[in-house]
């Protein structure tokens, strides 16, 4: 166990080390020029190229990533181009508000899909069933940007329910969180769906349902916590796919997290941002990953780790 | 009939479209698609205007976009020109980059998967310790740093599409090669001598063309909602040549008060990639029993 967690935890960090040095390599030969945007067009060739030494942006290619590289190992991601903090500092601040955003949204979209997913499973077959199957074709389906639009559309501009967009109290996050909820709420429920109805035809339901015990009881005690814990773990991975969708919530809501953060920067080519947050989200998936393998065996005592 | 020829008549390409036009959801998919096709296809002769013309009457007095119902079915955008037909010309576009970027990242996809799956060995190693990497990339924020530093056009935005995308199909693709190599009737095939060109094309890639078809249609509706999202962010297909994703980047600051220049759009877009959806799905269904009956 020990020895698989250490391999697992070299193997993260070389995977991290080579998004790092893929992302830097494509920001460096892509034909957009950071020192333009930082003196603007008005500036001399005198002062670009003294801006470009001052960056160390006139270096070949890796000399400037084993710098950058030495930085990392030292927690140091650097400072912006543009706005002279530390790169960490801005994802600092940044970072709280997508994690709220983040565990609001997993929140909303485990009670949505789980609760449709066994739904479906006990009504296999009739119309709820098929109902809630193409319910979630149509999430797994649906652009980020519409669903948000039209949430903010319908609750914010015509009831005035929640604010138009922005950061705070708990009005606030109940739009985005929410469609970030609808969109992953599929996944969830086609994975509890198939979870359940293999579970109900185990034989220890069929023993459970032999003894007598009411419907209710066999499902809640008996089917329900075996059917959910194969779909928990894919928590895990889903980070991923929450640390790619999050920069078009983020600039629809006026979110402040580091979505926001990162499209902001690309915008403005100001690459040590980019690559901060590039390699922030990359540990998150990584992490997420490394989290859903390290529970399969607490889940599934059949799965050794190897 | 036995099991045995049941299977058989199933492995006939003819039967499993057959099996998948018995699906309602399929058939509703099929149809969408075909629609759009046609739609895109013949947009110069169905649609009513020049995608580029700014009416003159295709705003109000006050300078605002006309809603849908009038003169113009769809309404009108914020320079004056017809939704309907900017929507006709979008379907071109999205149908090209779906088509050309999921081509694309397919062909990547299964060389990686299929390379990696049949030569073990440090070339299967190294394809694989790639793709994980690849596998830990915010595939959204890689795409919309690519497609903004490039000025994207089609192509790029199709390209840059493709490089995210293809690692969902190596993985696939490489589990499914790594156990076709280890059956019976390769290691015959390799005993009487056969080349290994002729194990891969021959042997391996035909048994792939299901999960390859699958794949297909289910990454379609991918590169149609990941090119929607740039053009929405403005890094994606360029105005003025409209796609349904920079009809709403072009109209985002108006939707309060003119939503159907969000709405109808991005209707389209959800109604594309859900029938490629479906029908992948279905695809999927029944193409399996066949899978499982290969030997």
């Amino acid at each position: 166990m020990a020895g698989y967690f250490l391999r697992r935890l070299v193997q993260s960090a070389l995977i991290l080390l080579g998004v790092s040095f893929i992302t830097y390599f494509l920001l460096f030969i892509l034909p957009a020029d950071p020192v333009r945007q930082i003196a603007g067009r008005a500036a001399t060739a005198e002062t670009v190229a003294n801006i470009r030494e001052q960056l160390g942006l006139d270096q070949p290619f890796l000399v400037q990533y084993s710098r950058y590289l030495a930085g990392l190992f030292q927690g140091d991601l650097g400072r912006s181009f543009l706005q002279r903090t530390e790169v960490s500092t801005l994802i600092g601040a940044r970072l709280p508000a997508t994690l709220q955003l983040m565990a609001a949204g997993i929140a909303t979209e485990l009670v949505l899909g789980l609760s449709m997913g066994v739904a479906a499973a006990l009504t296999r077959g009739k119309a709820l069933d098929n109902f809630l199957m193409i319910t979630s074709f149509v999430t797994v389906s649906a652009p980020q940007f519409v669903v948000s639009l039209l949430l903010l559309y319908v609750f914010a501009v015509k009831l005035g329910w929640f604010p138009i967009g922005g950061y705070g109290t708990f009005a606030h996050i109940v739009l985005p969180a929410l469609t970030l909820g609808l969109l992953g709420s599929g996944w969830y429920s086609r994975m509890m769906r198939s979870s359940m109805v293999e579970v109900l035809r185990t034989d220890y339901i069929r023993t459970a349902r032999a003894k007598g015990l009411t419907r209710a009881r066999v499902i809640l005690r008996h089917a329900l916590p075996n059917a959910i814990l194969p779909v928990i773990a894919m928590i895990g991975i889903d980070i991923g796919i929450f640390m790619g969708g999050i920069v078009v919530v983020e600039s629809v809501f006026g979110w402040p997290g580091i979505g926001q953060l990162a499209w902001q920067a690309i915008q403005r080519v100001d690459i040590p941002i980019i690559m901060g947050v590039t390699l922030v989200s990359a540990a998150a998936i990584v992490i997420g990953n490394l989290l859903a393998d390290l529970i399969a065996p607490f889940i599934d005592p059949r799965i050794k780790l190897r | 009939m036995t099991d045995a020829t049941r299977q058989v008549e199933m492995a006939k390409p003819d039967s499993a479209l057959r099996r998948l036009l018995q699906r309602k959801l399929a058939v509703f998919g099929l149809v969408l698609i075909g629609l759009v096709l046609l739609g895109a296809i013949f947009a110069p002769w169905i649609a009513p205007y020049d995608p580029a013309e700014q009416h003159f009457d295709g705003l109000t007095l006050e300078g605002a976009p006309l809603p849908p119902g009038g003169v113009y079915i769809l309404g009108t955008d914020l320079l004056g020109r017809d939704l309907f037909t900017r929507i006709l010309y979008g379907a071109q576009t999205s149908l090209i980059i779906g088509v050309a970027a999921n081509g694309l990242s397919l062909i990547i996809g299964t060389l990686v998967g299929i390379t990696a799956g049949f030569f073990r060995g440090w070339i299967g190693t190294v394809l694989m310790r790639f793709t994980d990497l690849m596998m830990a990339f915010p595939a959204l924020l890689l795409a919309i740093c690519l497609a903004a530093i490039f000025t994207p056009s089609l192509w790029i935005v199709a390209m840059v599409i493709a490089l995210v995308n293809w690692v969902q199909t190596a993985r696939v693709i490489y589990t499914e090669t790594s156990s076709l190599a280890e059956r019976d009737f390769i290691a015959a095939e390799r005993i009487l001598g056969a080349s290994t060109g002729r194990i891969l094309f021959r042997h391996i890639l035909p048994h792939l063309v299901p999960t390859i078809i699958v794949w297909g249609t289910l990454g379609i509706s991918t590169t149609v909602l990941l090119e929607a999202t740039l053009s929405f962010l403005g890094v994606g297909v360029q105005p003025p040549t409209p796609s349904w994703g920079n009809i709403i980047f072009e109209n985002q600051t108006y939707f309060q008060a003119a939503p159907w220049l969000v709405f109808i759009p991005g209707a389209a877009v959800l109604l594309l990639a859900l029938a490629f959806n479906l029908v992948g799905d279905a695809l999927r269904d029944v193409l399996d029993p066949l899978q499982r009956g290969r030997d």
